[in-house]
């Protein structure tokens, strides 16, 4: 095609987008000339531009419109007729634009209709065409008015609004913008990528040979000279945000009356930049969620004034930049969500798989409608039923790194937030080496790094085969980078060298590398369509060197990790497999007491380790406390009192309850162990649950409950206790949980099997039950089905034991209405789950 | 460009193609495909990949997923690793590297002369040849480019 002929496409379109704008907000300020001159300038331009290439039907078209422009910016009232008349002939231009650019002609046709109503309303007698309804010089005089061509609309086209684009600007103020193809700035960077190697690659000839010193000077400019280029060609892939706004108030404009609602649209911040790719994957989802507020979110004129509200809906749009991201807030003063109709409508859809929605909080009935499938609309208008749901939205967003949020009140309204990050092209990274090969780590996901060798201070231990890092007290899972990506292992790893703490969601763990080499700003390339599958990379770059280098997806790296980090501490989702592995495998923390007997606690229960001078702890009230973390922690010897160290450095085990802290005084710390227990109980000895076999020798399993008492119960005295059935068939998590649970406030009823636990529930009713996926005669959740089909039993809160939980496992408790489910060993993620039941109680009550 | 059905064009059309060598047998590439020839350097791994993926390539600042064709048509690896040849691909905007033996001359076929391929082919090669020309004294298999870029469907069927 034409290179005229495109240009003159891609500015036609952009004028008319703006047309649209300033349209809607001329029939809002009716008055406000400087609007008016500046629509009449752009279709004046579109006209004339027309004539010039030979496009009748356009330039006929455009015509009639600025002739019924004229007359309005002669006084004639603006009607909103008159308005959508010319919004209908801007229409009838994109419709011949498109094929214009399809064919690179003008499709044949007739515009005679829509041109005999523009005259009909610019008060002309209807004429043939060629008709020149307004007369030269009133044309001339209205142009004259208008400001030149020179001041172009391009750049601030959905820039703030504020400042009327019309109005006399000296020169001085005028924007000054070109017009450049994407691919030429793409190619550009390439370019620059390339220039930043061959730097690099002179930089290090330059050090390699250090006779050259007059070289020195040179190449330093020439370094700091590509850095700027680079920053600067980044800046022109920023755009601002308002373009992907530009359409909005069109939509609105368009929307509200057929829907007979009053609408205005209030925007700020278009002027925020971010890239341009994340701009265009943010535009769809945008538009969709402006047309749910109108849709969905403004109530009718008849319904706000009988609430007391201003006929007028408002929604307001507004992108704001906060370091490395990008808010955009989509707020809107009508009803607000219904959530009881979303409630509804997800159960007729049947997408509450048995949720129960009494039993769901406003929040999680709200992300309700980013389940795909969902719609409220019930009537398929023009409006909704364009295919993009919320979750279209949501998958959008999520998919750029971005996250929406709602919050609603009934009768006020609701707003939308949504974060994304400000470009995908750059991220901060480290360079790290594995497996003799370079990776790349998102920044964002790194937490720290932490140089480990063996003997050292942080030294990594093996269990099993898998790797514990203890970081200041706390337990750390740690996976050999090299053997995730299945790389051979180059022995490296068991010299130590670094481990990079890893944050991904609300999981922690160590990746373990040979070398650490850099951090670098890389330059992000996506990932080839042969290699988008694998989970573990979310792209390469290309180093300062040449070499490429694969970009590790934390997420993927932590799913990947998965298996190899659910016996650690920290819980990872895990297959459905993991299931089956024994349920008595635990990990154990192995410390000596007094008379160096060696004892053992799950390392669940575990909160630190950490270690003091033993005349730092005082007597407080005649109880020894420790002043730690600002605050007083009984410290509680593991063998009675006299089990303190007088002098020296004290090793603490603290335990966490309720925010408070507890220190067991120990003799020492040994080790972390892996291992299936058999215990042996020791009557008599109530700090004890039993006696087992930790790797051979005879340990002593201590009873956390026997402790935790000291922290007094949060319930307060005189309250009645709940009751609450546990059902497991191992003696030792029973016995392991029951004192927590009475430390807790509830009155515990055991049971060891399915059928005792109904024969229990039979007796009495409980408030909680406590169930064990895994029971000898029949599995967890199919009790809990039974018992919920059990005629006039009523069923407790629920909450599930499991070792690991697959997405299917969660999907049928979700359904049984299980309140939770919470690994074996996530003592305080019991205790949470079930302070969770106190709202639900206390509401029955 | 990618049309699959380039080769039903008039009988009279020439088809051009590039060859290159891959074992000792001869591959007809359309040229339409080919970007450039080049020498493989600084090969990085991609761990977990599929097997015919030999790794990524930085060529002028393009990153070219290369493709090991021995492997991707079953043939045993290359004794001598030294210096591997490669044939740069576009593919719907994506840069691709085809590790072959050797590249020869560029030749114009008839389009007529096209002998479809022979029922007892080798599965993975008959998914990669769109025919066979009997040229003398070679036979030269037509690569259907495509096809070569999508993933293994017969390891993935084994």
């Amino acid at each position: 095609m034409d290179d005229l002929l495109r240009e003159f496409l891609t500015e036609t379109a952009e004028h008319l987008d703006t047309v649209d704008q300033e349209l809607v907000r001329f029939e809002q300020n009716p008055r406000d000339d400087a609007i008016l001159r500046n629509v009449f300038r752009l279709v004046h331009t579109i006209k004339g531009t027309c004539g010039f290439l030979g496009l009748p039907r356009l330039e006929a078209l455009a015509h009639a419109a600025e002739s019924l422009m004229g007359r309005l910016q002669d006084g004639m009232p603006v009607t909103s007729e008159a308005v959508t008349l010319i919004l209908a002939t801007v229409d009838r231009i994109k419709l011949i634009l498109a094929e214009l650019d399809r064919a690179a002609a003008e499709p044949a046709g007739s515009d005679g209709e829509i041109i005999a109503e523009l005259e009909r309303a610019a008060g002309l007698q209807q004429d043939e065409r060629g008709a020149r309804p307004v007369s030269a010089e009133e044309l001339d005089r209205a142009f004259r008015a208008a400001s030149g061509p020179g001041e172009s609309p391009v750049a601030p086209l959905a820039a703030d609004l504020p400042a009327p684009l019309g109005q006399d600007e000296g020169a001085s103020s005028r924007v000054q913008t070109i017009r450049v193809a994407v691919d030429t700035i793409e190619h550009l960077m390439t370019m620059v990528s390339e220039l930043v190697l061959t730097r690099n690659q002179l930089l290090d000839i330059s050090r390699r040979s250090e006779g050259d010193a007059a070289f020195k000077a040179p190449l330093q400019r020439l370094s700091h000279v590509t850095a700027e280029l680079q920053d600067g060609i980044m800046k022109t892939r920023m755009q601002p945000i308002g373009s992907a706004w530009a359409k909005l108030p069109r939509i609105v404009r368009d929307l509200a009356p057929e829907l007979g609602k009053r609408v205005e649209l209030v925007m700020s911040g278009a002027g925020t930049e971010l890239d341009r790719q994340v701009l265009e994957l943010v535009r769809d989802p945008l538009t969709h969620m402006v047309r749910n507020a109108v849709d969905h979110g403004i109530e009718t004129p008849e319904l706000r004034l009988a609430q007391g509200k201003p006929q007028q809906g408002t929604i307001r749009l507004s992108a704001v930049q906060e370091g490395g991201s990008i808010t955009i807030e989509i707020a809107d003063d009508g009803g607000g969500l219904d959530h009881a109709a979303i409630a509804q409508r997800a159960s007729d859809l049947g997408l509450l798989a048995g949720q129960d929605v009494e039993r769901m909080s406003e929040e999680q009935i709200a992300k309700l409608i980013f389940h795909p499938g969902f719609s409220t609309a019930a009537k398929v208008s023009a409006v909704s039923g364009r295919g993009v749901g919320m979750d279209v939205v949501n998958s959008n967003i999520a998919a750029l790194g971005g996250t929406v949020e709602i919050a609603s009140e009934a009768g006020r309204g609701s707003r939308f937030t949504i974060k994304i990050p400000l470009t995908l092209a750059i991220l901060a990274s480290l360079i790290v080496e594995a497996g003799g090969q370079r990776f790349a780590l998102p920044q964002t996901a790194v937490l720290e790094l932490v140089h480990v060798k063996t003997g050292s201070e942080s030294a990594i231990e093996r269990l099993h085969g898998a790797a514990l890092l203890r970081l200041r007290g706390e337990l750390l899972p740690v996976v050999e980078l090299s053997g995730l990506l299945g790389l051979a292992a180059d022995g490296a790893a068991e010299r130590g060298d670094f481990v990079v703490v890893l944050q991904v969601g609300r999981k922690r763990f160590g990746l373990l590398v040979a070398n650490v080499l850099e951090t670098e700003e890389i330059v992000v390339k996506p990932m080839s369509s042969r290699l988008r599958h694998l989970s573990a990379f979310s792209g390469t770059t290309i180093l300062g060197d040449g070499a490429i280098v694969l970009i590790i997806d934390p997420g993927g790296a932590a799913q990947l990790a998965g298996a190899a980090l659910n016996r650690g501490p920290a819980e990872l989702p895990s297959a459905d497999e993991a299931l089956a592995e024994a349920a008595e495998r635990v990990t154990l923390l192995v410390f000596r007491g007094r008379h160096r007997v060696l004892k053992a606690l799950p390392l669940s229960a575990v909160t630190r380790l950490e270690e003091v001078d033993a005349a730092t702890i005082q007597e407080v009230g005649g109880s020894p406390t420790l002043s730690y973390r600002g605050r007083l922690m009984p410290v509680v010897p593991i063998d009675g009192p006299d089990g303190l160290k007088r002098e020296g450095s004290q090793p603490l085990i603290v335990i966490e309850e309720g925010g408070r802290h507890l220190a067991l005084a120990v003799h020492e710390i040994v080790d972390v162990v892996d291992a299936e227990l058999d215990i042996d109980p020791v009557p008599g000895r109530s700090d004890l649950v039993g006696r087992a076999l930790v790797r051979g020798v005879a340990t002593e399993i201590v009873d956390i409950g026997h402790y935790v008492p000291r922290l007094g119960g949060h319930r307060a005295a005189g309250q009645d206790r709940r009751s609450l059935v546990l059902v497991d068939d191992s003696a030792f998590f029973r016995d392991m949980l029951v004192p927590v649970l009475k430390a807790a406030g509830f009155s515990v009823r055991t049971a060891d099997s399915a059928a005792a636990a109904r024969r229990c529930l039979a007796r009495s009713p409980a408030d909680a039950l406590v169930v064990d996926l895994d029971l000898p005669d029949r599995n967890g959740l199919d009790l809990v089905d039974e018992l919920r089909r059990e005629p006039g039993l009523r069923l407790p809160q629920v909450v599930l034991l499991a070792s690991s939980a697959g997405p299917e496992m969660l999907e049928r408790a979700a359904r049984l209405g299980i309140h939770d489910v919470v690994s074996k060993f996530d003592r305080s993620g019991l205790l949470a789950a079930l302070a969770e039941f106190e709202t639900a109680w206390d509401a029955a009550a | 460009m990618t049309a699959p059905d380039a080769t039903a064009d008039p009988p009279a059309a020439l088809a051009t193609y590039a060859t290159v060598e891959i074992g000792d047998q001869l591959f007809g590439i359309p040229i339409e495909h080919v970007l450039d020839v080049f020498v493989v350097t600084c090969l990085t791994r991609v761990p977990l990949a599929p097997p015919e993926i030999a790794g990524l390539v930085n060529l002028r600042g393009r990153v070219l997923t290369m493709l090991d064709m021995r492997q991707r048509l079953g043939l045993p690896a290359r004794p001598d690793q030294a210096r591997r040849l490669a044939v740069g691909i576009e593919h719907r905007g994506e840069s691709f590297g085809l590790i072959v033996d050797a590249v020869g001359d560029v030749m114009q076929l008839a389009a007529a002369d096209l002998e479809p391929n022979p029922v007892h082919l080798d599965r993975r090669w008959a998914q990669l040849s769109r025919g066979i020309h009997p040229l003398s004294p070679r036979l030269l298999v037509v690569m259907d480019v495509e096809a070569a870029l999508a993933p293994d469907r017969a390891a993935l069927a084994a």
